[in-house]
């Protein structure tokens, strides 16, 4: 019974990763109608916003010393970071320490800008190509920013950890279960909760929100009443991007930033889209935490025992049931991707 | 019911294609050479195919450097590394048998069907004389399994599976890196003194043949002390998150976790379950250990803090204090301004050894290579004296057994060494069962 419930708990906190990125993806399909297979690139480099947020409060001068020898047999280089020097041993450590967290205060500007660059530099151009070209595009993208950050970072992953007090785990106990999870877990479970629900509520409750959901809905009207939709939608790409790279800021500590982290995130979003149902936040949403949810219990050995393999596929064979009987997926709009 | 239209033009082409798909075969040993890729100009070409992608990738890029670095000494350059220190005294600095070493690399991408290819590729388009490389068992053993097919000497640079010279051993393959049955050996008396005799042992296993081989080498060696090896759980390479393996680890009775993950993949295990809490839990009234039988001074970069204290075994430490070690991580060291790490060792003595093999028999022709390696005995080249076993092309050494560092001093401290494991208590017969029994045999060398 602990067992089902950890799964539950796994299920979730991934989940929380799928539909954070699965409603970027929404978002921009909703909007500017474009099929954005870069968008897993964006969550890779939301992460390595964080690694460079790291870097940047790691960054330090060398001193010699003489007392120490290094591998070759030299005096040692002692590296001092700066912000210990001139903030202090507490304060500069602190700063260190929470470097992932902080990180999100760099990842929204830089995210932001990311996104604007990619849209006006290169998807603007594909708004009205069939989506093949959109995809090949966007793919292509995605490969030339995995070997960007590959060429800079290395092919290692790179240790990221979360703030000293959040690195153990919690102890739990109701309902007779007891049950120890890692804090920083459940901790990015609940921040995904509260973006996604920011980001809902700013679609529901202002004014750039209600035309942004016009937009979505019939965008030829909208132009049609004088509302220059154009840029609205540019400045959701931005969003879009800044959620998928706060979904990665924070993932960190758990996986650890590589080059190729963009890549594995992608494709399961995009079944999560699918299934949601292509246009639909809230389908978005709840196709992430459910297929979340979904492949943890298949990772169960109980479960493994029965169907052997099945961890590897349950995402992929929901998926293809949903193609097959309701094409719209679970929530999406009537008549999208069915004819 | 279509109709099909035939011109002289396009009986003609098809003709054409046809002929050479069929000559396609013959292309490979149509050359009037003696052998395959017979050097003829005053150069000789050797490939060198790592993983520059993929799971382990950093392991790949260090060999690279180290592979650099051997073709610099060979020809005359750097301050000539262990050609100064190596027993076999026939290498001095120009290039192979008078001809100058070049090379050709390429990216296996940690694929086998990609290291395939790319073999292929070299040996076909640039003439190669010699393949090495690969950082996983499954490229080592396809590509070994192709050089065999073509007459090409592979010399295997980082394969762990006892596969490689076990039921997969070829005539043209050589393995100097160390296998899952001597880490199993040299680790288990280790692992007695520090964690009992009494421990349950859950294994986390990479699913191909070097996972499979390196638990079925830890688990025979553990339940001979007296380990109970509670369950083997197969998790996919390049799996990234780890977190629905490790949760049913927590309740399943186990006190011991067993990662049998290597590069990327340990790196994300092993800071996955140490965030789990699982080193601090007390399971069966015993404190709950983590063992990485495999590791490298890479992945225990990657690891961080979470390597402390955890067990495992390595071919080669660059702090061992030898002639061959520390002239080689001097030269490594100011090259490249760290210390290399094991797989770039094997690496670099590889590429020596297969010079040196084909100085001594006075021609590249892969017979008589391969002659030359069997049954070789040489030291100087790091870890102590060391031979090449003739019925199955594996070099026995001593092995190392490794702790991590509990406060290391840099970065590149991060693992001690524990025991040096002395090769005779990690040998075994040619015709073991792990290695494939009565039937693994060589067969017949290749010239091509």
């Amino acid at each position: 019974m602990d067992a089902l419930f950890l799964q539950i708990l796994n299920g979730l906190e991934k989940g929380g990763a799928y539909a954070l990125i699965a409603m970027g993806l929404t978002l921009i399909f909703g909007t500017l109608g474009v099929v954005n297979f870069a968008h897993g690139a964006l969550f890779m480099i939301g992460a390595f916003v964080a690694v460079t947020m790291q870097r940047i409060f790691n960054l330090s001068h060398e001193i010699v010393d003489a007392t120490q020898k290094d591998f070759l047999g030299n005096p040692l280089k002692v590296k001092v970071p700066y912000v210990i020097e001139w903030f202090g041993d507490g304060f500069g450590k602190f700063l260190i320490d929470w470097s992932v967290p902080l990180a999100i205060l760099l990842a929204i500007p830089v995210m932001m800008l990311v996104g604007f660059v990619m849209e006006r530099g290169l998807i603007k151009h594909f708004y009205k190509r069939p989506h093949a070209d959109q995809i090949l595009v966007t793919f292509g993208l995605a490969i030339v920013l995995q070997e960007i950050i590959k060429y800079f970072f290395g092919a290692n992953p790179i240790p990221t950890p979360a703030p000293s007090e959040y690195r153990g785990t919690i102890e739990m106990a109701f309902f007779g279960l007891k049950l120890s999870y890692p804090v920083w877990r459940l901790i990015y479970f609940f921040f995904s909760a509260v973006v996604i629900a920011s980001v809902f509520a700013f679609l529901q409750f202002t004014t750039f929100g209600m035309v942004v959901r016009a937009g979505m809905a019939d965008r030829e009207t909208v132009g049609l009443l004088g509302i220059d939709i154009d840029r609205r939608f540019t400045l959701m790409f931005g969003i879009a991007a800044a959620v998928a790279g706060l979904a990665g800021v924070m993932y960190t500590p758990i996986l650890s930033p590589n080059y190729h982290m963009g890549m594995d995130f992608l494709v399961l979003s995009f079944v999560v889209v699918v299934v949601g149902g292509m246009g639909s936040l809230s389908g978005a949403v709840a196709a992430g935490f459910l297929l979340g949810i979904l492949q943890a219990f298949a990772s169960m050995n109980e479960v493994k025992s029965l169907l052997p393999g099945i961890d590897q596929i349950i995402i992929y064979l929901v998926a293809i049931v949903i193609l097959l009987t309701r094409p719209r997926g679970l929530l999406g709009r009537k008549g999208v991707m069915e004819d | 019911m279509s109709k099909m239209n035939f011109s002289r033009r396009g009986v003609l082409k098809t003709g054409a294609v046809t002929g050479a798909g069929l000559a396609l075969p013959t292309i490979f040993t149509s050359s009037a050479s003696a052998y395959t890729n017979e050097p003829t100009g005053s150069s000789v070409k050797l490939g060198f195919a790592v993983p520059q992608t993929g799971a382990y990738a950093e392991e790949g890029l260090d060999e690279l450097r180290a592979y650099e670095l051997a073709v610099e000494h060979l020809n005359g350059g750097g301050d000539g590394g262990m050609l100064n220190t190596m027993s076999s005294k026939t290498l001095d600095g120009t290039g192979i048998l008078g001809k100058k070493v070049e090379y050709v690399t390429g990216d296996d991408q940690t694929k086998s069907d990609v290291a395939r290819a790319l073999a292929q590729s070299m040996i076909q388009k640039d003439g190669v004389v010699m393949v090495t490389g690969g950082s996983s068992s499954g490229t080592a053993i396809a590509v070994q399994g192709l050089c065999q097919e073509a007459g090409i000497i592979f010399m295997a640079c980082l394969t762990h599976s006892n596969d490689t010279t076990g039921k997969d051993r070829k005539a043209n393959g050589f393995r100097y890196f160390f296998n899952a049955y001597m880490s199993g050996a040299a680790i288990a008396p280790v692992l007695s003194g520090a964690y009992g005799n009494e421990r349950r042992a859950y294994h986390l296993t990479a699913d191909y043949t070097w996972g499979w081989t390196q638990q079925e080498s830890i688990a025979a060696s553990t339940e001979a002390l007296g380990w109970e090896t509670v369950n083997n759980v197969l998790t996919p390479v390049g799996a990234g998150d780890f977190s629905s393996y490790i949760a049913p680890v927590i309740n399943s009775g186990a006190d011991v976790l067993i990662l049998n993950h290597y590069g990327g993949d340990m790196v994300n295990s092993l800071t996955q379950a140490v965030q789990f809490g699982l080193r601090d839990k007390m399971v069966n009234g015993k404190q709950f250990e983590i063992i990485v039988p495999l590791y490298s001074e890479l992945m225990a970069a990657g690891a961080g803090s979470n390597i402390q204290g955890v067990y495992g075994t390595m071919n080669w430490n660059w702090q061992l204090q030898d002639p061959g070690t520390q002239a080689f991580v001097k030269s490594f060291g100011e090259k490249y301004g760290r210390p290399p790490s094991g797989a770039a060792h094997t690496a670099y003595v590889q590429t020596l050894l297969y010079a040196d093999a084909a100085t001594r028999a006075g021609t590249f022709e892969p017979c008589a290579v391969a002659a030359a390696l069997e049954g070789f005995e040489f030291d100087g080249m790091g870890i102590g004296a060391t031979t090449y076993r003739a019925e199955d092309h594996q070099c026995f050494k001593d092995v190392l057994v490794m702790k991590g560092k509990e406060s290391p001093a840099n970065e590149y401290d991060t693992l001690e060494i524990v025991e040096v494991t002395p090769r005779a208590q990690v040998e075994y017969a040619a015709d073991h069962p792990m290695f494939g029994g009565a039937e693994a045999s060589l067969g017949e060398c290749n010239n091509g």
